[in-house]
């Protein structure tokens, strides 16, 4: 069958399972936007406001279902407005296809009208990226794209096509599915080694991160800690993957993570990570993380192995491969001595706001939205204070429910992020908790809301500052609030009811349940505007570059 | 810090040398020469790199240049164990007869040829392994040295 080049990208996207995609047409891209409108009952598309909603909107869709996201973009702005949310996912491992059209192959490299290398930009921030000058290469082109996004350790793909490439024929045909998993064939020798360090071990603390989130290894990992009595801390990446409620979880560990988890860490014997990276943000020093302990580093990337911390053993693996592996080797152990000291740090050092209903504190609203929202509710943040409240505070209990720009810290991720996490979980709950910088980034998506009838919950954290930065600025900038008081006059209640949403304020806690109670029951997307004070910070805190024994509480 | 030789095959596509070098640029690592040369294969070629750095900045190099999807394998190459040259030109300034041959002197020592000789300077050439290099530079350097290229590395495992 000879068909053209945007009809092979339909039929390659319905052969990848993609029904839906995000992105915004252009000139370049016209024939990929006519193969859509002649495929619309096959494949999805999400018109966003913005190419880079588009992107954000992939990953979120990639986050909260662990399919491959898809967002397309025209050439020039089109392609470059995309790259932030490329960055994004690349820091986050999220696997991603983002197609970009080009100019036609002839006008290449002459300046032409909205050309840019996309390819060259998106190098470093990319797993890996193609330009596709011929047709006849498109199809396997797309293969290897979606192959690659999703093999290892995921990431984002980006596929320029030049127009002429679009409008060209050549024969298709369609190819079976290639098993994009990966297996890891451990060696007894190094499980043994691994599991007698674990068996003799008097402190051990799992340190596990968005590789578990990932793998989907929650319940290895709890089942491993459950048998050797080994306490576990998470990052952010990996909330969710162990429910709350396990007593053996100690929480979020790093800058804003819990005390008590961070001492774990300080004073442990031994320390196994897995599918985590030690960053920045939780080796706050990597010079004194887990001084005492033997580290163990699993990971299913090798370069991370020995990157940001010299470790003195490793395992390249998948978590679940890893855990389901070393468990037989494993034995029953107790840990009473060292989980009574963690608790006694546990009753002693971690934080515990105080509540007050006649004012809105942020733990309290993050409360209520775990309580009414429910366990199944996805939580997308973006970033800031906010994001770190929701991720103390919003007690998520299951894998792909907090989706959250971790590494790139990317402001304005949110919304789009929520968009797509609804497009993929229609029946779920999403509720976008932001603060009013990051809102004021991204805040033209509303009207991608409204127009597709997504119940899309903005909970805005509104102290009419910057901030986190602001934070950093009372703490470590003599209080000099530079460029963080924007004294924005925004009405955000009337700017939901200008693009068709709902749109609430409040300004105390009994105000805030009724209004998430509306919210809940309301078939398009709300926005409640909750007032709190400037002044509010998040706690803990570690400094950065010092050690969890720095930690800063009032 | 330490001067290490990495053999890399990619695959000949468009693009890849950037690829490899946007990576070096992004991690900080530092490229000393940077060589690329057909293979038997049309469709693989071999990049030859020295690199400068302590033993866990080359774990990384190595690392993270597997993962570049168009590197099919990387080898780090110590200098004993390979066939590995580099070729240097350095024209000298040399206005009287005394420094012409004490110029002479020294390129007979590391076997370098003069591939130049006027009334105002020498032009030596020498091919040889690139810690020789440094060595004859080094000595060459207490002349009035005004120009230097030198190709960077090609190996092969013996």
């Amino acid at each position: 069958m000879k068909i053209n080049g945007s009809q092979i990208l339909v039929e390659v996207l319905v052969e990848q399972g993609v029904d839906t995609v995000f992105g915004y047409p252009g000139g370049a891209i016209l024939n990929i936007y006519d193969a859509l409108y002649l495929n619309s009952d096959r494949i999805h598309h999400i018109l966003t406001a913005h190419e880079q909603g588009a992107s954000h909107a992939a990953d979120g869709y990639a986050r909260a279902t662990g399919k491959t996201g898809v967002c397309l973009a025209t050439s020039g702005p089109g392609a470059t407005n995309l790259v932030t949310g490329i960055a994004t996912a690349y820091m986050d491992s999220i696997p991603m296809v983002a197609i970009t059209a080009n100019v036609g192959t002839s006008l290449i490299g002459k300046d032409s009208f909205q050309e840019v290398y996309i390819a060259g930009i998106t190098m470093p921030i990319t797993k890996h990226n193609f330009v596709v000058r011929h047709v006849e290469e498109l199809a396997d082109t797309l293969r290897d794209a979606f192959r690659i996004a999703q093999t290892g350790r995921p990431g984002p793909v980006l596929v320029d096509i030049p127009k002429d490439v679009t409008a060209n024929e050549c024969e298709f045909e369609n190819k079976p599915l290639v098993d994009t998993s990966t297996h890891y064939d451990l060696t007894e020798t190094e499980l043994r080694r691994v599991a007698k360090a674990i068996n003799t071990a008097k402190r051990p603390v799992i340190y596990f991160g968005g590789g578990v989130a990932i793998s989907g290894a929650g319940e290895q990992l709890a089942a491993l800690m459950r048998k050797a009595d080994i306490p576990a801390s998470g990052t952010m990446m990996a909330i969710g993957s162990l429910s709350t409620e396990n007593p053996l979880y100690l929480g979020m560990v790093g800058m804003h993570g819990k005390v008590s988890a961070g001492f774990a860490i300080d004073r442990a014997d031994l320390v196994l990570a897995i599918g985590a990276r030690f960053s920045d943000r939780v080796a706050t020093d990597p010079n004194s993380f887990a001084p005492q302990a033997k580290v163990i580093h699993i990971d299913i990337d090798a370069a991370e192995i020995n990157k940001n911390m010299a470790t003195d053993d490793s395992i390249v693996s998948d978590a679940k491969t890893f855990l389901e592996a070393v468990m037989p080797y494993v034995e029953e152990h107790k840990h009473a001595e060292w989980r009574a000291e963690i608790a006694d740090w546990q009753a002693r050092m971690d934080y515990r706001p105080k509540d007050n209903d006649s004012i809105l504190l942020p733990h309290q609203i993050m409360g209520i939205i775990a309580e009414l929202a429910g366990d199944d509710a996805l939580i997308v943040t973006d970033v800031g204070q906010h994001q770190m409240w929701a991720a103390q505070y919003c007690r998520r209990n299951h894998p792909r429910q907090f989706l959250t720009s971790g590494g790139l810290g990317t402001m304005g991720f949110g919304y789009g992020a929520a968009i797509g996490a609804q497009m993929g979980c229609p029946d779920k709950k999403v509720i976008h908790v932001t603060g009013d910088g990051s809102f004021h980034m991204n805040l033209n998506e509303l009207c991608t809301t409204v127009s597709n009838d997504l119940p899309v919950i903005t909970v805005l954290m509104n102290n009419g500052v910057l901030g986190m930065v602001r934070q950093w600025q009372t703490m470590f900038y003599g209080k000099r609030y530079s460029a963080t008081d924007p004294h924005r006059k925004t009405d955000y209640v009337k700017l939901a009811e200008a693009f068709g949403a709902h749109g609430a304020r409040c300004t105390d806690l009994a105000d805030f349940r009724k209004a998430f109670e509306k919210a809940l029951k309301h078939q398009g997307p709300t926005i409640i505007d909750c007032v709190i004070g400037a002044d509010e910070r998040v706690l803990p805190m570690v400094p950065p570059g010092k050690s969890v024994r720095n930690f800063v509480i009032d | 810090m330490q001067k290490y030789i990495l053999s890399v095959m990619v695959k000949n596509n468009a693009g890849v040398l950037a690829r490899v070098a946007s990576l070096f640029g992004r991690r900080g690592f530092n490229i000393d020469s940077l060589t690329v040369s057909a293979t038997t294969d049309p469709t693989i070629s071999r990049m030859s790199i020295i690199v400068t750095g302590d033993e866990a900045t080359l774990e990384q190099i190595i690392k993270q240049v597997s993962k570049l999807e168009e590197a099919l394998w990387v080898e780090h190459l110590w200098e004993d164990d390979c066939y590995c040259r580099e070729l240097v030109f350095v024209k000298v300034l040399a206005e009287t007869a005394d420094v012409r041959d004490s110029i002479r002197e020294v390129a007979e020592v590391y076997n370098a040829n003069i591939v130049e000789s006027n009334h105002s300077a020498i032009i030596v050439e020498l091919t040889e392994v690139p810690s020789r290099i440094d060595a004859f530079l080094s000595v060459i350097s207490n002349f009035e040295v005004t120009e230097m290229c030198r190709s960077g590395v090609t190996a092969m495992m013996r």
